[in-house]
This record gives structure tokens, sequence and C-alpha cells, in this order.
């Protein structure tokens, strides 16, 4: 009986986490599209709906109903797996990840995470870095140079900046002793002065960064760089498969935002007068809105200033940060 | 009742992933399957409990197989077939049915007469993490510090041989500027 109720509430939580973050990429492609504009000093997507708000869905109806392409000489399982790849990915990590502190309704306490697993950190990141093989099998089955130029940055991107953000979050789990992110929560239940971003700065930079990186953001974004590979691993793709990528993309975005509000920024305790899920909202957004801030001001950066810049600064950085945290906690 | 389908799922994918990096002959094939093959490995872990190692499969694994792709993006094209060279098919099938046979053999053994238990038995409350450094930095010390070394011998070795190579070859922007 107990073991019934748990599937029915895993199975509900995982359909409610899953829409939600679908809806919430969705909706983050309409606040890039108007954030951009403002920033350029545009207007953005004005005609569909009260200032273009329904362009979401004109969108949506766009990727739904267009042609699906799959061109010739293409390795047709790979090409049509790697979209799936990218997006299930994404989710699949979301589902370590505390959004909300618990609430109860109707006399049964929520736990708004669908798997307390005790190394939630580490999973979340790894299952992250495997979205990092849907542009790799786009580009390697693609037939198309561009996609290889792609995917072979991919894999570059990926090897290296998995390096800087696993040792960068090495000196916050050293200090909280933890891989908990509930646990990494309550550690900094005590307000603001309590947050791990006093004791860790450098870590907190290194591992937003890492963050940037990971998820193909602007000033790392070489793996589709439009004035470089057209549009790289993507190239060849159509309709909704191209638009499973995105999604992809940004429920990256959203585990990044949250993964660092949690971790150095207070998670979803209490903030002053704000209760902590609002809190939570709150960081998450400005967090987002960072990211795409930093697309409109930042110019994009090449491969191998890219390289130089994660191996000769980042990674060395990194290992001093943890090093001088081994040294205050002994 | 889950776990026993959980355990049969897990399985059946983790064969015929396997079965296919063996028998295709398509690279991007094989090592797509590959990778498969070692993240799904990572749902015995969970299912035995051991969280951690099943984290670290696959954040091992997936850093691991895509090193691979980058080999394979560079010796093949992985559009095309590879044609294999193979003379004596029969003999090779029936040694490595043999073999896999032997190894099951083997492995069985122990575990068919003496009743096998665990020397580190998962205990309640204490987690992955800390049970792992437990044994890890008491019983196997000698063992990890010598690993670790061979790795920076390793490590140290590569970053000797690629240097000598940087040195000599001129870099893509020295030849554009004309300063070689």
């Amino acid at each position: 009986m107990i073991e019934t109720a748990l599937i029915i509430e895993t199975v509900v939580k995982a359909v409610v986490v899953l829409s939600v973050v679908a809806a919430m990429g969705a909706f983050a492609t309409f606040i890039e599209r108007k954030v951009l504009a403002f920033m350029q000093r545009r207007l953005g997507p004005m005609h569909v709906g009260p200032y273009g708000l329904l362009q979401l869905a004109a969108d949506g109806i766009k990727l739904f109903t267009k042609e699906d392409i799959i061109p010739q000489n293409t390795i047709k399982p790979i090409f049509i797996i790697a979209p799936v790849v990218a997006a299930a990915s994404a989710f699949v990590a979301v589902a370590a990840v505390p959004y909300f502190p618990e609430f109860t309704v109707f006399g049964y306490t929520v736990h708004p995470i669908i798997s307390d697993i005790n190394v939630g950190l580490l999973f979340v990141m790894g299952a992250a870095s495997v979205g990092m093989y849907g542009p790799l099998l786009a580009g390697l089955s693609s037939a198309n140079k561009w996609s290889l130029i792609g995917g072979a940055r991919a894999v570059i991107q990926l090897l290296s900046f998995e390096v800087v953000s696993g040792l960068s979050i090495l000196g916050p789990v050293m200090m909280m002793g933890t891989l908990s992110l509930i646990d990494m929560n309550d550690y900094q239940i005590g307000g603001v002065s309590h947050w791990l971003i006093w004791k860790q700065p450098l870590a907190f930079v290194l591992f937003a960064i890492a963050g940037f990186a990971e998820t193909n953001r602007t000033p790392f974004d070489l793996i589709e760089f439009e004035a470089e590979v057209v549009s790289g691993y993507a190239t060849e793709y159509s309709g909704m498969r191209w638009g499973l990528f995105f999604i992809g993309e940004y429920a990256n975005m959203i585990t990044i935002s949250v993964l660092v509000s949690i971790i150095f920024l207070g998670g979803y305790n209490d903030l002053w007068f704000i209760p902590g899920a609002l809190a939570m909202l709150l960081k998450v957004s400005l967090w987002i809105f960072l990211f795409l801030w930093v697309r409109a001001a930042w110019p994009h950066i090449r491969p191998d200033q890219l390289m130089w810049f994660c191996w000769k600064v980042l990674m060395p950085l990194s290992l001093i940060n943890v090093l001088i945290t081994g040294i205050v906690l002994v | 009742m889950f776990e026993i389908i959980a355990f049969y799922t897990f399985s059946i994918l983790v064969i015929g992933m396997f079965g296919i990096v063996v028998f295709s002959e398509n690279v991007l094939y094989a090592m797509s399957a590959l990778a498969g093959g070692m993240i799904l490995i990572s749902g015995f872990y969970f299912l035995l409990g051991a969280d951690f190692l099943g984290v670290v499969q696959i954040i091992v694994y997936t850093g691991a197989v895509m090193a691979l792709y980058a080999f394979g993006m560079m010796f093949f094209d992985s559009a095309r077939d590879i044609k294999e060279n193979i003379k004596f098919k029969k003999i090779i099938y029936t040694l490595s049915i043999l073999s896999a046979i032997f190894v099951i053999f083997i492995l069985m053994a122990p575990i068919y007469s003496t009743r096998v238990e665990a020397l580190y038995p998962t205990i309640h409350g204490v987690g992955n993490v800390q049970m792992i450094g437990l044994i890890l930095f008491t019983k196997y010390l000698i063992p990890f510090e010598v690993a670790a070394i061979m790795l920076l011998a390793a490590m140290i070795a590569g970053i000797v041989l690629v240097k000598v190579k940087i040195e000599e070859t001129p870099s893509n922007i020295e030849v554009a500027r004309g300063e070689k």
C-alpha cells in the first residue's frame, strides 16, 4: 500500500516537474528575446498578443508543424536519438534537485524533490554532463562539416570544463561535508550572513563560469556560433528535433541556476520577510537574467582562448581554492 | 518486485548495448552503444544502494567514452562502415564463447560453494561517501596512493611528450602572422 502511494507520488512529482521546467524553459526563450531587445533599444516581439506574450504559442505551433527533414547520408538512428539525449538528460538531472521547502497539502507532507539520493550534487552534474552527448552525436551523424566541427568543439568544451566545475565545487563540499543538496541548503539556514558565497567567493565565480560553459551560453557558445560554424551541431536539424535541443539547453540553464542558488546563495531558506519558495524563485530568475545580460554584453571568444582560459586560468585557480580551503579547515 | 523488474530491464539493455558494440561495423553505432551501456551499468549500482559508485560510474565513463569519440573522429569516417578483416570466424566465436563460460565458472565457484557475505555491509544512516572514504583511507591506503602516483607519472609523461611537439610546430596564429 505504502509502495503504491510512493509510486503515485513520484509519478505525479515527475510529471509536474517535467511540465513546469519545460514550460519555464519555453517562457525563458520569450524573456530572452524581450531582455535582449530592451538592452539593444528595440521592442522585441510585440504583435502577437499583449506585449507579444502569445509569441510563445506561435513559436510552439511553428516548431511542431514544421516539416521534419532528415537529410541524405545522415546516420539515421543516431541523428534521431541525438536531440532526445540532449533533452532527456537535462530532465534526468532535474530529478535530484530540491526546489522548495517542504509544504503540506491536505495533511500530506510533500517534499519537492523527486528522488532524495545523498549524492544529489554529483548526480545532477553527472547527468547534465551526459547532455553533451546530444551535440556530439548530432555533429557526428549529420554528414555535414559544420556539424562535425560543432561536435568536436562540444567534446573539448565538456572535457575541459567538467574539470573546472568539479574542482571548484570541491571547496564548498569540503566545508559542508556533504553531497546532498538538501543538507547544503540546511547548512546556510541562518540568513544572508551564513550564505556560502561569503566563505567561498572564488569557488562561486569559478562554478558560475563553468556553468556558462556547460550550458553553451554566450561567451562560450562556440559549438553553435553562427559566424564561425553556421549553426554548429544543429545545422541539419529542423522542426521539433531542433526544438528539443533548445528545450534541453534552457532546462540545463534552470538547473544550473537552481544549483548556484542552493549551494552558494542560501537555497530556499527564508530571506528576511520573503518566504523560502519565493526567495528561491527570485534567485533563479535573477540568475536567468544574468545569463541573458551576459549574452547581451559580452563578445564571443575563440576556441583557443577558451582552452587557454580554462586550463591556464580557471583550473589553477580552482586548485588553489581547494588547497586554501583544506589548509583553513585543518 | 520492482527491483527484479529493474534488474532485468537494465540487464537486457546493457547486454544488448554491448552486443551492438561488438557486432556493429559502424564506429558511431559502436561508440554510442558503448556510452549507453556504460551509463546503464550505473543502474545496477543504484539498485544495490551504492549511489556514490553509480554516480561516479556515470561521470567517469561519460568523459572516458567522449575521449574515445575524439579518437574515433580523428581516425575514422563515421558515416561509412568499416571493413573488418576477420578470417577464421568459427574459431573466434568458439574461443570467445568458451572463455566467457570459463570466466563465469571462475567467478561463480566461490559464490556457489560458500555463501558470500559483504565485507563492508552498508550501514543505514551512514552515507556511501563516508564508508568509501573510511575504507579507502584505512585499509586500502597504500594501493590508493600508489594508484595516485601512477596517474601522476602518466600525466607528467603525457605533458612532456606533447610539449616537445608544441615547441617544434608553429601555432596557427604565428603562421597567419607570417612569423614562422
